[in-house]
This record gives structure tokens, sequence and C-alpha cells, in this order.
């Protein structure tokens, strides 16, 4: 508990302090991975608190970056745009858990996955609203109680507060009784019916719930890319964010933060490797399941699991050597 | 009317290949419990190695046979050794990562590795038309359908005439009961493999003159296959075969008739309607919820 808020208030201190220190593409970078760790943390409670498959996370991005783009295009605000993408999210998220109460697993992975691609047909398709392929150019970025927040490095510590904001409400989320219940979805959810969890009613709100976070993130995303087009929310970029859960630890904390930067950092620093950087990055995948399946933050699990055998090991022996010496 | 026939037989040919692709992954998961993110890379593969013993100078017929065996080596025997077996009993969760992590690699590598471009297949049918009943038909679509149905028809023969393919269904049915038997569980999941890396290859030959040798070419074929399967039902191996040529050929019909834009949503749309009416699939039995 303690060490959480520890390795919490470190990471923090990280991400305050040193992009000051960083050239603008290095500020952008940690903005776009600040923007991953919001919609992966939404993913995080669908997937691995609630236990639900779902490869649909990038329609919800896109969904919220297209209506704040269209709502700017039109001359409103962006702090209107905000509400209504959270809105529009946590309405389409909690149509999409529907089949999840018909389906389960691979049904359900690929009853999101079709939903993505039939978003990002409409976002390509429906020229009219979205663009089409040319998409919506010259999104502005927001201003706060009358800051700009034009400059790169403003615009990062906005999407660091917002991280912050999210993080702090999906902490009490998860440790209210709600969150119990989530878990309890994933771990028996006949037993938790039988228990009184209303779980139709749970994995509706688990989708609906990550849904708008990364609605949230969508928002973010379109303001500072200041350019949006269908791309970034291909059926590809669903499959990604679902990588990066399960990859940082899906059910952990800080896992979307550690998988962010797996997926979003972790090709950037690969691009020494050139032309074969994706491959690397695709076998580093394979070789990290391999060898840890739990993801990234099951290390601290495995090392104290351990630590515990090494102890009842050296127990067993020191009882052995005294019944030697017994007997 | 004709141009309807036409429509319907040419998506039909698509739509066999679909089904081998398709049928390759439902054996797998029937067995396994193996869900294989990389199955459209898995065609895309022996695409690429039919070519590069093409460039050897051999025969067509030659360069797949030879293509099956090392099909069979690498993404039938060293995929399962390699990442199947340690990542199972870990669930679902990391099998379906490190697969997407095989086809980024996959892709990618060939990408790099060999050529970014599209590249021309030659065909193993000749290019020549019929005309019956006023209904122009190529042959390679009616030799696609017919090669396909033999595959897809003889594999299901296999499966239930043989005593090997019947332990494959024991195994598949319930690994520890057919473990009980005296079946060489692990053996048998092999079989599995391989077969599905033969079909992976099957499929190469046949959709690539048409889709052309592209390092990304698996990326729809993968989504359509699993669309197929689960349409015609996951746990049942003729439903692949249903699936595949119904995808195939509204597909077809909706790009002529309604838009060519939505294409693809054809199979979702399809997919959609049987996941709420019928989840287990057209053909599939229904699974009891267990505690």
């Amino acid at each position: 508990m303690t060490r959480n808020l520890l390795v919490g208030l470190l990471a923090l201190a990280f991400l305050i302090a040193v992009p000051p220190f960083l050239k603008s593409y290095g500020i952008y970078l940690f903005s776009y991975w600040l923007v991953f760790v919001i919609a992966t943390m939404g993913l995080n409670l669908t997937v691995g608190y609630a236990g639900q498959k779902s490869l649909g996370h990038a329609a919800f991005f896109g969904i919220g970056a297209y209506t704040v783009a269209i709502v700017m295009k039109a001359g409103l605000s962006f702090w209107l745009g905000l509400p209504l993408a959270m809105l529009g999210c946590f309405a389409i998220g909690l149509a999409l858990g529907f089949p999840a109460l018909r389906v389960q697993t691979i049904y359900l992975a690929f009853a999101t996955l079709g939903f993505n691609t039939a978003v990002w047909l409409v976002m390509r398709n429906e020229e009219w609203l979205t663009g089409g392929t040319f998409g919506i150019n010259n999104i502005a970025r927001p201003s706060l109680f009358g800051f700009s927040l034009d400059g790169n490095l403003a615009y990062y510590y906005f999407v660091l507060g917002t991280t912050l904001l999210l993080a702090a409400l999906l902490w009490g989320l998860l440790r209210s009784p709600w969150g119990k219940a989530f878990t309890a979805l994933r771990d028996n959810p006949i037993r938790a019916e039988s228990l009184g969890v209303h779980i139709q009613a749970y994995t509706l709100l688990s989708f609906a719930i990550g849904a708008v976070y990364a609605g949230i993130a969508g928002a973010l995303f379109a303001s500072l890319v200041q350019f949006i087009e269908p791309a970034p929310f291909t059926v590809a970029a669903s499959i990604m964010m679902y990588l990066m859960v399960v990859v940082g630890g899906p059910g952990y904390f800080f896992g979307p933060l550690l998988g962010s930067a797996v997926g979003v950092l972790l090709p950037e620093w690969l691009r020494f490797a050139q032309a074969w950087y994706l491959f690397v990055f695709g076998a580093a995948v394979i070789v990290l399941m391999l060898w840890l399946p739990d993801g990234l933050l099951s290390i601290p699990d495995r090392l104290r699991a351990r630590r515990h055998a090494r102890e009842a090991a050296a127990a067993r022996a020191a009882a052995a050597a005294k019944v030697g010496a017994q007997a | 009317m004709a141009d309807f026939l036409q429509l319907l037989v040419s998506g039909l040919a698509t739509g066999s290949i679909y089904a081998l692709a398709g049928l390759g992954f439902t054996l797998l998961w029937q067995a396994s419990g193996t869900i294989n993110f990389a199955q459209g890379e898995f065609v895309m593969l022996p695409a690429f190695m039919m070519l590069a013993f093409a460039a050897l100078k051999l025969p067509l017929l030659l360069s797949f046979a030879l293509t099956c065996v090392v099909a069979v080596l690498v993404l039938g025997w060293a995929f399962k050794r390699g990442i199947a077996d340690p990542l199972l009993r870990f669930g679902m969760m990391p099998i379906v990562v490190a697969t997407i992590g095989l086809a980024i690699a996959l892709r990618n590598g060939v990408r790099a590795g060999y050529s970014a471009e599209a590249h021309p297949f030659p065909s193993l049918f000749a290019d020549k038309l019929f005309d019956i009943a006023g209904v122009t038909v190529t042959l390679a679509d009616i030799g696609t359908l017919a090669f396909a149905l033999v595959l897809v028809l003889g594999t299901q023969a296999f499966l239930a005439k043989t005593v090997t393919g019947r332990a494959m269904q024991a195994v598949a049915q319930n690994t520890d009961s057919a473990t009980v038997l005296g079946i060489d569980v692990p053996r048998m999941v092999f079989y599995t493999f391989a077969i599905n890396a033969l079909l992976a290859c099957a499929a190469a030959l046949l959709v690539t003159p048409t889709y052309l040798a592209k390092f990304d070419m698996g990326e729809s074929l993968g989504t359509k296959a699993f669309f197929a399967a689960i349409i015609g039902g996951f746990n049942n191996s003729r439903g692949a075969l249903l699936g595949g040529l119904i995808v195939g050929v509204c597909e077809n019909l909706a790009a002529a008739y309604i838009s060519p834009t939505y294409k693809d949503a054809v199979a979702l749309v399809i997919f959609m309607a049987v996941i709420l009416f019928k989840p287990q699939g057209l053909l599939g039995k229904r699974v009891e919820r267990k505690v």
C-alpha cells in the first residue's frame, strides 16, 4: 500500500521534472504517452479488472477525438466538446456492453473488433462529417482559466494534470464497492451473481466507464496532434491498446503506465533498428509474454513468491536438521 | 441475372479461401484453445516462401510442396513448441498478445527483409473463360472453389473417418478423457498445428494470384477468416466452410449492389446478427456455463 504510493510519487516526480529538459519532440512523445496511459487505464478497467474482452477501444478513442474536432470546427469550445465526447462514449460504451451479456471470451473480442471496424468505416466514408481520409486539420488547443495551452510544455502539463485526476478517480472507484464488484465479475461471475452482484449492470458499466476514459484520451489526442484522420483509430490500434494493457500487467493499477511506455516509447527507441524496428518490437513482445505472461508488473509478485519459496525451503532444511540432531 | 450468378461464383471462390484459413483457426481453438491472431500472416508467409522457391526456378507445384514441408516445421512445430505450449496454461490473454506480437514481427520482418512491394504470383490455373448459359466464369474461380472444397471436405473426412482423426476430435472434446483412453494428446495437438499450417499453405496458393504477395495481405484475410469461423460456429469444423462461403458471397453482392466502400462491413453485419441471435454460430452447439 505505502509502496504503491511511493512508486506513484516517484513516477510523478519524474513526469514533472524531466520534460522541461526535453526538445519539443520529446515533450510531444511524453504527452502522446500520457494520452495512451489515460486510454489504457480505461481498457485496464474493462479488461484487467472486470475481465471482459475488448478489442474495440480505439473506436472510443476515435469517437472522442472526432467529437472534439467537429465541435471545435463548428466554432464551439473544447470545453463543450469534451463533455460531449464523454457522454457519447458513455452511451455507446453502454450499448457495446450488450453483446457482452450474450457472449464471452473470443466471441466478445470479435464483436468489439467488429464494432471498431464499423466506426472506422464511418470515419473514412462519411466525408461530410469527418472529412474522410483527408481528416480534420487545424484543431486548436484549448485554454484553461484564461491560460493558453498552445505551448507544447503547457499542454503537456495539462495532459499530466488530467491523467492524475483520472487516475485518482479510478483509484477511488477501484477501492469502492464498485471496484470489488468488477473484480468479482472477472474472477467468478456466477458466484458474484449468487452473492447479489448485479452482473449485467456491472458488465455494461465496465464497458461504459472504460469508454469514457478512451473518449477523454481521444479528445486530448485531437488537440495534441491537431490533425486527425481515420488511421490512428483502426482495429490495429485497438489491438495495440489491448497489447499495452496485457504487457503492462492487466489488473495492476500501474500496468497502463508501463504498458503504454512499451507500446508508445519502445518503438521510438527502437528506431535505431531502422526498417527492422517493428520486427524487433513484435519479437520483443513475444519474448516478454514468454518470460512474464502476467505482464511487467508481475515481477514484484514473482520475486516475492521466490523469496517465500526460499524461506520455506530454508525453514524445512532447518527443521530437518533439528530432527536429524535429535535422532 | 447473369451478373448475379457471376458475382455468386466469384464470391464462392473467395469465400472458400476464407473457409480454408477459418478452418485452421477453428481446429487450433478446438484442439488446444490457441487463438491465433497471426492466422493471416500464416497465409502471407507461405506465399513469400513459394515466391522464394520460384525464384530458384522451381516449378510452382514443387515449390508448393517444399513450402508445405517448411510450413509444417515452422508454422506448425516451432509455433507450437515456442509460443503455444509455454503460454496456454496462463489463459487466453498472453497467447493472444504473443500471437499479435508474432503477426507484427512477421509482417514487418517480410517488409524489411524482403520487400514492401506487392509481387505478382503465378496462378495455378490457366487464364481461361467459360461461358455457361450466358454466365461467364473464369477457370480460376471454378478451380479455386473446387480445390478448396476438396481440401475442406478432405479434412472433414480425415477427422471423422480415420482413427487418428477421431483421436484428434476426442482431444478437442475432452483432453482429460482422451488422456485416460491412452491417446497421445501432445501428438494429436501437433497434428492439428500441422494441418493448420498445410491449410494456410493451400490458402496462400489459391489467394495470392488475385491478392498479390504483399507483407500486409494477411491483415484483412485473417479478420475475414475469424468472422467466417465464428459465423459458422466456432466449435464445429463444418461451420468454417459455411461461414466462409456466406461471407465471400455476401461481400461480393454487397460491393456490387449496395456500396463498395462498405464492403468490409458486410462480414461484420452478418457476424453481429449471428452473435446476437445464435451466439454459438450457425452450426455450433451451445456450451453450458459452468461454475
